[in-house]
């Protein structure tokens, strides 16, 4: 089953887990990943973190993000929940599950979908704070962790 | 008339993040659309940055693509959610 949701209300990760794990059909391993708004950047505290998306674009981008997690792992359930709107600190802003067989594909999938949605995934993320206000860009990092799955072999 | 949409920081530079333009006739399509407002707007070099993306009708297209009445172009700076 995939969960694709694109949303500017709270949500709970723990819930959505327990939906996994409830659901995982077949699956003795789900793994997953939660980002949260950090309280503070190179440049100072955060208060807020603000998430843009496209009306259209981001959406879709984000099942062509599990499309392609598909195409490389055995997965029988996956799940991808992005906030968008203005975020308070500690918050979470992503939700990323993966249910399979064994462990390594969700291990890999949910590693995957995150390098993913950091680097290609249709959002822009503005921090702000007392004295902070500045348009977030991919880190170097970001972009050599998705490289990263061009080398490999796809499962 | 086009649409145009402003995304991240060139909403704020902009001061908007939405417009109706009459399309010039000597424009016809997406990179002459962003020279044009690159010039007359206050966005100093930032639209002209090709990391700018731009999308045509929802889409996204590599190289400059038709633009033509009716059409909506929206600019993409660069992304990254998470």
């Amino acid at each position: 089953m995939r969960t694709i949701l694109l949303t500017d209300a709270a949500f709970d990760p723990a819930k959505l887990l327990t939906e996994m794990n409830k659901s995982a059909s077949g699956a003795g391993a789900v793994a997953s990943f939660t980002g949260l708004v950090r309280p503070a950047s190179t440049e100072g505290e955060v208060t807020s973190l603000r998430l843009e998306a496209h009306p259209v674009l981001t959406l879709r981008g984000m099942n062509d993000a599990a499309d392609a997690a598909d195409k490389r792992w055995s997965l029988t359930d996956l799940t991808i929940v992005h906030r968008t709107g203005d975020i308070a600190v500690y918050d979470p802003i992503v939700f990323v599950a993966a249910a399979s067989e064994h462990r390594r594909a969700a291990l890999e999938a949910v590693d995957f979908l995150m390098d993913y949605l950091k680097t290609r995934a249709v959002f822009w993320k503005k921090e702000t704070g007392p004295h902070v206000s500045r348009w977030i860009e991919p880190r170097t990092q970001d972009h050599s962790d998705f490289a990263r799955w061009s080398s490999k072999e796809e499962a | 008339m086009i649409r145009i949409l402003y995304f991240g920081k060139l909403a704020d530079l902009a001061g908007t993040s939405q417009q109706q333009l009459s399309l010039p006739a000597h424009i016809s399509d997406s990179e002459q659309v962003r020279t044009w407002l690159a010039d007359t707007l206050p966005f100093g070099d930032a639209l002209r940055d090709p990391v700018v993306r731009i999308a045509v009708n929802d889409e996204l297209h590599p190289d400059q693509h038709p633009v033509t009445d009716g059409d909506e172009v929206a600019f993409l700076p660069p992304v990254g959610g998470g």
